[in-house]
């Protein structure tokens, strides 16, 4: 087009094809070797402890509880009380978390007020679970006189993972593209319209991931826990909004710091109870995240 | 507040859409400046001009879709209907519902072809036959032979021609007066630009049509009337011509326009 064309620079490329084609398969290479330590890392464990687990799983050890003699402890009163706990925590950052998520992601304007918000919600979600125990302890446990009890340990683990449940929703809802939102816009859709029936279910799996993994951590705690009174000898079932309590977690620390090889065992199998515990709520999580998503084609 | 009633006999006015000393802003630049037009009622009129110069500034403030960029607005009177789409109390829902638009990109959304038809008419609460309507919105806009063993296919999953068709269904099915399109073909192949363009003349037995585009040879052919922008030193967008397609492209009264036309622009 242009009259104007300048010299034509002197051609000189080494492709070195055989070397550029090494590097790939080195990082090739590399990756395959990260996955191949995680998964053998990850089995080594997970054998590990189902062997350890095996003589002590059955029936018994399900449905019983607690007790000095190792062959009569059951892990009931625990199991019970994580369920619970994994409940409340459930209802109550499912809507809140999600709620907040799309009030900053979607309502709120993009001011720094919002952005200082946003950052700080992120540091939250840094902070040491053992803070949030000391937190609990002053608001539930004391000023609100909750008492050590399972409502009170749910509520400390819900402000636990409420910023992650949060940081991960809005982040599932900033990748739904502008253009969806226009979409509905453009057919007439109000704001909240165009939030429930395009952008939330587009988000939907992702915010699932992030409920799934915000509640494994809050079903996996210990340490905020003991310093809000969990106890790790219960022979009875609690009641959510009274009396004494233990988690799974608090079980398994309280077995596994006796000297005795049979405790060690039992402990083994209480992981084993964690893990099939975690599956079940990722379960309901996953069947609350196909609902959602019905009607999603991507 | 968009009243119906008021403006009850289309005759009365040629124009559906009437922009008076237009300007619009971000922040404070001045996107496209002093713009009087008007947009006459089925037909299609074409806006062109060179890239930046505004044209979808224009476009989107016609339906209040700029509403949603942030620092975004809008000088002057735009009014549809004879009515001022910026006056105070006019809800850009409403707005839009009326003034339905068809972007760039196909945005289907990510259901079924039958849900994305019935997406509008759900949300602006349609009570009649919901199958009878997705089948005459899908036929209307070519695409009902394409699609009619699929409907429960999501519209992803169509081609690039396909969805664009699906999202002017998913346009007319609200019955919208004026269908806005920001460049409508850009992103097609010819094939489907000429499928396109052949829905479009079409469509203008019912509906107004405003169409942006890169595309001389498509303005040329498609549109009956054309605006011809451009943008002057201080970047900001303004009208160089307006007229019947035919005279802006075989007679142009502007030099301007003359060079953009024939190609010899920049």
């Amino acid at each position: 087009m242009s009259a104007f064309s300048p010299a034509r620079p002197v051609a000189r490329f080494e492709p070195a094809v055989m070397r550029r084609k090494f590097t790939g398969t080195l990082f090739y290479g590399a990756c395959l070797a990260a996955i191949g330590l995680l998964l053998l890392t990850l089995v080594a464990l997970l054998v590990d402890v189902f062997v350890r687990a095996a003589p002590w799983l059955d029936v018994g050890f399900l449905t019983g509880v607690p007790s000095s003699r190792p062959a009569r402890a059951g892990i009931l009163p625990a199991m019970v009380g994580t369920f619970e706990i994994g409940i409340i925590v459930g209802v109550l950052t499912f809507p809140i978390g999600v709620a907040a998520a799309i009030y900053l992601a979607e309502y709120a304007s993009d001011s720094r007020l919002n952005r200082l918000l946003q950052t700080n919600i992120s540091n939250l979600a840094g902070v040491p679970s053992i803070i949030y125990g000391i937190l609990g302890l002053a608001l539930f446990v004391r000023a609100l006189a909750m008492g050590p009890t399972i409502l009170a340990a749910a509520l400390t683990l819900s402000l636990l993972i409420l910023p992650v449940v949060i940081i991960a929703s809005i982040e599932a809802l900033k990748a739904v593209p502008q253009a969806q939102r226009e979409g509905a816009y453009a057919l007439g859709a109000s704001r909240w319209q165009m939030v429930s029936r395009s952008v939330l279910p587009a988000a939907a799996p992702g915010i699932m991931t992030g409920i799934i993994l915000a509640m494994a951590r809050a079903i996996g705690e210990a340490a905020p826990l003991i310093l809000i009174g969990a106890f790790t000898f219960v022979t009875f079932l609690p009641n959510p909004i009274s009396g004494q309590y233990t988690v799974l977690p608090i079980q398994i620390y309280g077995w596994a710091q006796r000297p005795q090889a049979d405790f060690q065992g039992i402990s083994a199998a209480a992981i084993v109870v964690v893990l099939g515990l975690m599956l079940v709520l990722n379960g309901l999580a996953l069947i609350v995240r196909v609902r959602l998503s019905r009607h999603i084609q991507w | 507040m968009i009243d119906r009633e008021i403006a009850a006999d289309p005759a009365e006015f040629g124009d559906v859409i009437e922009l008076q000393d237009v300007s619009c802003w971000y922040g404070s630049f001045r996107a496209v400046r002093n713009i009087d037009i008007s947009i006459a009622r089925q037909r299609i009129t074409a806006l062109i001009g060179p890239s930046g110069c505004g044209k979808s500034t224009l476009i989107r403030t016609m339906n209040r879709m700029n509403d949603l960029v942030p620092s975004y607005r809008a000088e002057g009177r735009v009014l549809f209907e004879s009515q001022d789409l910026f006056a105070p109390g006019v809800d850009p829902v409403a707005v839009r519902r009326r003034v339905g638009m068809v972007f760039q990109k196909p945005n289907p959304f990510p259901k079924s072809v039958y849900d994305n038809v019935a997406f509008g008419p759900r949300i602006n609460g349609f009570k009649g036959n919901m199958d009878e309507l997705v089948e005459h919105s899908l036929r209307r806009a070519a695409l009902w032979d394409d699609v009619k063993d699929k409907l429960n296919q999501s519209g992803m999953a169509l081609s690039g021609g396909q969805q664009q068709r699906l999202c002017i269904a998913r346009t007319i099915a609200v019955e919208p007066e004026v269908i806005l399109m920001d460049e409508p073909c850009s992103a097609l192949d010819p094939r489907s630009t000429l499928q396109i363009e052949e829905l479009m003349a079409e469509l203008k037995r019912d509906y107004t049509i405003v169409i942006v585009t890169h595309n001389m040879q498509q303005a040329a052919r498609a549109s009956d009337t054309t605006i011809f922008m451009t943008m002057g030193d201080d970047r900001a967008g303004y009208v160089v011509e307006e007229g019947d397609t035919i005279q802006i492209f075989t007679n142009p009264k502007h030099r301007l326009t003359e060079d953009y036309v024939s190609g010899r622009f920049g």
